[in-house]
């Protein structure tokens, strides 16, 4: 186990670094260089050249990197020109509300797509099955956008049920004020993620079914229902923890369109608009921080995998 | 927008018995075949997974789909002439009518003509990116699983880093960089989606290099190379063409979600997304139905197409459900 969770470990440094190379690589894909996108095509060369001295672009890759996985290690993700704050400033603003939207969509389809997905396993190649799976087809097939404008335009404009608008304000407590504006967010993400779990819940159960220890449980009298929840349930359940963990980055994808729909003061909305003003340290700095959460979470799959189930630990 | 596809569809447990005879699990009517005919006469692969391909209602209505979707994009502008290019603001927002049939836009573009437009971009961005990734993510996998050793360790952490990164923000950040024409869109979309081509195509390299007859390959003095691309990716080839099915709808979906936050196909040019994106202003408007739902469920009846047809084809190569 020890040595597992050390390669392990030892795995997720070198992909870190590799991230990080891949990233300043990024940097300087910008056309004419990081200085010239946030300067604008107009700044003239000495402007550029004063800039490129001042931020150490003139310096050798090798010494840039250095500097910047110092910076990186203390902390500092960037200045954003454009927002005339640090990233990290705007990170710790922006990041908590995101929490709040990924956790809450997250729980939502959960609750739904666990037992719904154990309903299509048991269930299975019914008119019900099939009902649910056309509606899990159509989480995968539907742009994000449509899916949460489509609830805008039906609970929120058409019959005034919910405002249309995300909960605005800048602190975790104003947004959490204002549950009525949740509901669209969090139901539209909601149902992306249903899909996920749906799915995969069927077929996990599924396979679980026709295992040996189901035989056995059976053939020792215990009953249908103790068969489903108190073994096959179970056993299902490890490995939505481990997707849970693997899903990190179509988490964050979903919360990206998701707040620009609802206007969500998150780390998505400011994301698109770092995209929008060319504001490359928004975007390098949170995408780092993106990467780094889906590292963890990778890691925190495997483990929870290797606590949950011993056969991975001895392989 | 989800990167992982719909999980593998697996046999009903009450037909598991079957299994002592056909060597794997079988679909129902399967099973009642091999009853009448236990002892068939060997089949080519290719006919024996058809069988089973077809035995898929829903694929086969899917294929019947996406030939119509395509003829329509591709061999329609031929009946229906439109001027897809210059704006006609005389007719801003018409309604549908015979000599407009399915509308305008605002700008005064003939919806239908438009439809068939942008579905070409969105049909030829999705095929091509899925081709690309398809393809460098497999020469990729295979090398790297057929040598093994150090250098495949090097090269699978390389694929993690590029995976861990959020594939939608990459994807962002290298729009805003190239301020992408619809050419440079296909390789902005491949760019990072090869990555988990490569993983899998790895993951059964690593199997299929164990076998006798990629080991016969040394024994007789051919090359790596030859191994690779005459014995190891053939082998693979039903894995390769499932997830290239799932790629194209999933760079669709992507190309339509570009498309929303304006950083897609760049006007006049257009795609389904941005088409629906751009109906999407209306919504509030009412009454402008055809700017939103036509695109909307182009894109819709496209991507769960292909997601159906990925779906069987991953049965079809499935050899535990072909008849031995």
């Amino acid at each position: 186990m020890i040595g597992y969770l050390i390669r392990r470990l030892f795995q997720a440094i070198l992909v870190t670094f590799f991230v990080t190379v891949i990233t300043l690589l990024l940097v300087h894909l910008f056309p004419g260089g990081p200085v010239r996108a946030m300067l604008g095509p107009r700044a003239s060369a000495a402007q550029v050249a004063y800039f490129n001295k001042q931020y150490g672009f003139n310096r050798p890759i090798y010494v840039q990197y250095g500097k910047w996985i110092w910076q990186l290690l203390h902390g500092n993700l960037g200045y954003s020109i454009k927002l005339n704050q640090t990233v990290a400033s705007e990170l710790t603003n922006r990041l908590p509300k995101t929490i709040i939207l990924v956790g809450l969509g997250t729980v939502v389809s959960l609750l739904f797509g666990i037992p719904l997905g154990i309903y299509q396993a048991v269930r299975r190649y019914t008119v019900g099955d099939y009902v649910l799976t056309g509606i899990s087809f159509l989480g995968y097939a539907t742009p994000t956008f449509f899916i949460a404008l489509l609830l805008v335009e039906w609970f929120a404009v058409d019959s005034h049920v919910f405002p249309p608008f995300a909960p605005q304000g800048d602190t975790v407590g104003a947004v959490l004020s204002q549950p009525r504006a949740l509901v669209l967010p969090v139901l539209a993400y909601g149902f992306l993620l249903y899909a996920l779990w749906s799915r995969y819940m069927r077929s996990s159960v599924m396979d679980n079914l026709v295992q040996d220890y189901v035989r056995t449980a059976r053939a020792k009298g215990a009953s249908e229902r103790r068969v489903l929840w108190g073994h096959v349930f179970r056993n299902s359940l490890i490995s939505i923890v481990t997707l849970l963990g693997l899903s990190l980055p179509t988490l964050v994808a979903g919360a990206i369109f998701i707040e620009v729909v609802f206007n969500y003061p998150g780390m998505g909305y400011a994301f698109y608009q770092a995209a929008e003003n060319v504001d490359y340290a928004t975007l390098l700095g949170f995408t780092l921080v993106a990467t780094a959460a889906t590292i963890i979470g990778n890691l925190l799959a495997d483990v929870g995998y290797a606590v949950l189930d011993p056969r991975v630990r001895y392989s | 927008m989800s990167m992982i596809t719909p999980p593998p569809e697996t046999p009903p447990a009450e037909l598991a018995p079957a299994e002592a005879d056909g060597g794997g699990l079988l679909t129902a009517v399967e099973a009642a075949e091999l009853g009448l005919a236990p002892a068939a006469k060997p089949r080519s692969m290719l006919r024996r997974g058809w069988e089973v391909f077809a035995e898929n209602k829903l694929a086969l209505a899917s294929i019947g789909v996406l030939v119509f979707i395509v003829a329509f994009c591709f061999v329609g502008p031929l009946f229906y002439h439109t001027d897809q290019v210059h704006t006609n603001l005389s007719e801003t927002l018409c309604t549908p009518s015979t000599s407009h049939l399915l509308g305008c836009n605002e700008l005064g573009y003939d919806e239908l003509g438009r439809l068939m437009v942008g579905g070409q971009t969105s049909l030829e961005v999705g095929v091509a990116a899925a081709l690309v990734s398809v393809i460098v993510g497999t020469l990729y996998g295979a090398i790297s699983g057929f040598i093994g050793g150090t250098f495949d360790a090097f090269l699978m952490r390389v694929v993690d880093a590029g995976l861990a990164i959020p594939y939608i923000m990459v994807v962002i950040i290298l729009s805003v960089v190239f301020h992408p024409t619809t050419f440079i869109m296909i390789f902005i979309i491949a760019a990072f989606y090869w990555l988990g081509v490569a993983r899998l195509v790895r993951g059964e390299t690593l199997t299929l290099r164990t076998r006798e007859y990629v080991q016969a390959v040394k024994v007789i003095g051919g090359g790596r190379g030859r191994a690779v691309v005459r014995h190891v990716v053939p082998n693979a080839i039903g894995t390769i063409i499932v997830q290239a099915t799932f790629a194209i709808a999933d760079s669709i979906l992507l190309l339509a979600g570009l498309g929303f936050l304006a950083l897609g196909v760049q006007p006049p040019a257009t795609d389904w997304g941005s088409m629906l994106s751009n109906g999407l202003n209306y919504l509030e408007g009412g009454g402008y139905w055809w700017l939103i739902y036509p695109p909307g469920i182009a894109i819709i009846l496209t991507c769960i197409a292909f997601n159906f047809i990925g779906d069987a084809l991953r049965d079809a190569f499935e050899t535990r459900l072909q008849r031995r």
